[in-house]
């Protein structure tokens, strides 16, 4: 069911683990709904220098933190915030329709990391365009 | 490179078809392929084939040939109990009870009735999946007119208490269908000796082809026919007798319930070994379901912090064939509705697995997935942020 990248993803997942003093982190999900995923950013002057991950969830949940991770680091904040689930899942060549709320998880992942960042910085936040990505499409609701 | 191991535990999704039933439903495909309803002598043969199936499987189950029906399955058995007894009663009245634990074929045919103006009684269940009878008996109205609950648990295997159940059914004059397509073959069946009325089975359970199956009714029963056309099955059941099928399902069944008690001795000792060191090995792993009135190939546990499917993948690389409670593999965001009546916490409902062993198991296989099973588990802990959270990182037990 799942692509070859996805299954490569999941098998060698990039970036897992922690940044230790991480500038950044963005924790989405929720145990109920079968998939957490937090993501850690290290930023130096404006760039992603690193991202890592750790997830609790299916195959698909823990390939897109992956490929997210991987396609976040070198970019700018502003070129990191505009990475869309599509882009993910694109990435990925592809998720299961009742699959694309992972790539969901990681996009929203990454926009409360680089706010985090924001907010410690003492900048405004900026805005999320998916809060709480499990009630934003209803075909894909988990109810908890 | 040799050939990919592949270790399957996933027996009661389905069994491969035993060598020798092949073998019996072979002839009725090009040989012996003539209709039964037909009066030339090839034709004969398919009637006489038939004929021994039936009362093979009504030797199997305690019955009479003439109570036997043959359906193209549990799901088609379990909608013709349900929705045959309720459309033929429904004068009596329109109230059937059942369990939150049942297979999709007896919960979604009750949902269906429900939106034609039946009323249901879902019974919960306790921590171990089982059914209370004088919580039973305390639905019961004076328009009750089917009480159907399962005889094993396809998920966590708990066996219910079906004769008692059975005793409460009678005791009001209550129709009692139970759907047996796990427990054939595992539990010894007496459908007289348990006062039941109505019996589901599928053949590709018990080591039969897939497509075949049985709905025993017992004779008196007030039911309607679901399949309607032709005259086959006494009129009861429509269209041309899937005859290798039907042969095959004979065959099996006399396999499957010839030695039960060594059958089982057999495999509870390797999956009592497995379910041990599961435990022993893995830190935070909960058994679901009962631990003694279970079905002898049954495991089920629930890993803490980690989701099912992901497991699943794992296993599936190093060939093992296993399944989940997890939502992500049940087409829809919502783990077990089993697991959930138990009482599982739902994020724990989604770290279940689910491991059933069956005839071609053996110890080296119980081995391997003592080997490979704590590897996985632990790499996805690894990289759970529950894991770390709950400060029990490296366990307890190391």
């Amino acid at each position: 069911m799942y692509s070859d990248k996805v299954m490569d993803h999941f098998k060698n997942p990039r970036n897992v683990g922690e940044i230790e003093n991480a500038d950044g982190i963005g924790e989405v999900g929720n145990p109920v709904c079968g998939d957490i995923m937090k993501i850690f950013i290290k930023v130096e002057n404006n760039v992603v220098t690193d991202a890592k991950f750790k997830t609790f969830g299916c195959g698909a949940a823990i390939a897109s933190s992956s490929m997210a991770t991987e396609l976040v680091r070198g970019k700018t904040l502003e070129e990191a915030w505009e990475i869309s689930n599509k882009a993910v899942a694109e990435a990925l060549e592809g998720l299961p329709p009742i699959k694309m709320h992972c790539s969901v998880l990681a996009e929203e992942g990454i926009h409360k990391a680089i706010n985090d960042y924001r907010v410690k910085q003492g900048l405004e936040p900026w805005e999320e365009k998916n809060p709480h990505s499990h009630e934003h499409d209803e075909a894909l609701a988990c109810d908890h | 490179m040799g050939e990919k191991r592949i270790v399957y535990m996933d027996h009661s999704a389905t069994t491969y078809t035993r060598k020798e039933v092949i073998g019996a439903m072979i002839p009725y495909y090009a040989e012996h392929f003539g209709n039964p309803s037909s009066i030339y002598g090839i034709a004969r043969e398919s009637k006489k084939a038939i004929d021994t199936a039936r009362a093979d499987v009504a030797a199997a189950l305690g019955a009479e040939p003439g109570e036997i029906y043959f359906t193209s399955g549990g799901s088609e058995s379990d909608n013709w109990a349900i929705k045959g007894v309720a459309y033929a009663n429904r004068n009596r009245g329109n109230h059937i009870i059942t369990t939150k634990i049942e297979h999709h074929a007896v919960l979604h045919t009750c949902e269906y009735l429900e939106k034609d103006g039946f009323t249901i009684t879902y019974l919960p269940v306790d921590k171990y999946g089982l059914v209370d009878p004088a919580e039973l008996e305390k639905s019961i109205t004076d328009k009750t007119i089917l009480i159907s609950i399962m005889y094993a648990n396809n998920e966590i295997g708990t066996i219910e208490p079906i004769a008692e159940l059975a005793a409460v059914a009678k005791k009001h004059r209550i129709y009692f269908h139970t759907d047996a397509v796990q427990a054939i073959g595992n539990v010894p069946i007496d459908v007289k000796a348990q006062d039941i009325d109505l019996l589901s089975l599928s053949a590709h359970k018990f080591y039969g082809p897939k497509g075949v199956g049985v709905l025993y009714i017992r004779k008196g029963v007030r039911i309607d026919n679901l399949i309607h056309g032709g005259g086959q099955e006494s009129r009861r059941r429509a269209g041309t007798e899937n005859i290798a099928g039907i042969v095959g399902l004979g065959k099996a069944i006399t396999y499957a319930t010839s030695d039960i008690e060594g059958h089982n001795r057999k495999i509870r000792a390797l999956r009592d070994r497995l379910m041990k060191g599961i435990l022993e090995k893995i830190p935070h792993a909960y058994l679901n379901g009962h631990p003694e009135k279970r079905l002898p190939g049954n495991i089920n546990i629930s890993f803490e912090f980690i989701e099912g499917e992901s497991m699943l993948l794992w296993l599936d690389d190093e060939g093992i064939c296993a399944s989940t409670g997890s939502a992500c593999t049940s087409g829809s965001l919502e783990p077990s509705h089993v697991l959930l009546a138990t009482g599982l916490p739902v994020e724990i409902s989604h770290g279940s697995l689910r491991l059933t062993l069956g005839d071609v198991n053996t110890d080296a296989d119980v081995d391997f997935v003592l080997e490979v099973l704590p590897k996985v588990v632990s790499r996805l802990r690894d990289m759970s942020p529950l894991y770390q959270k709950s400060g029990k990182e490296g366990g307890c037990n190391v």
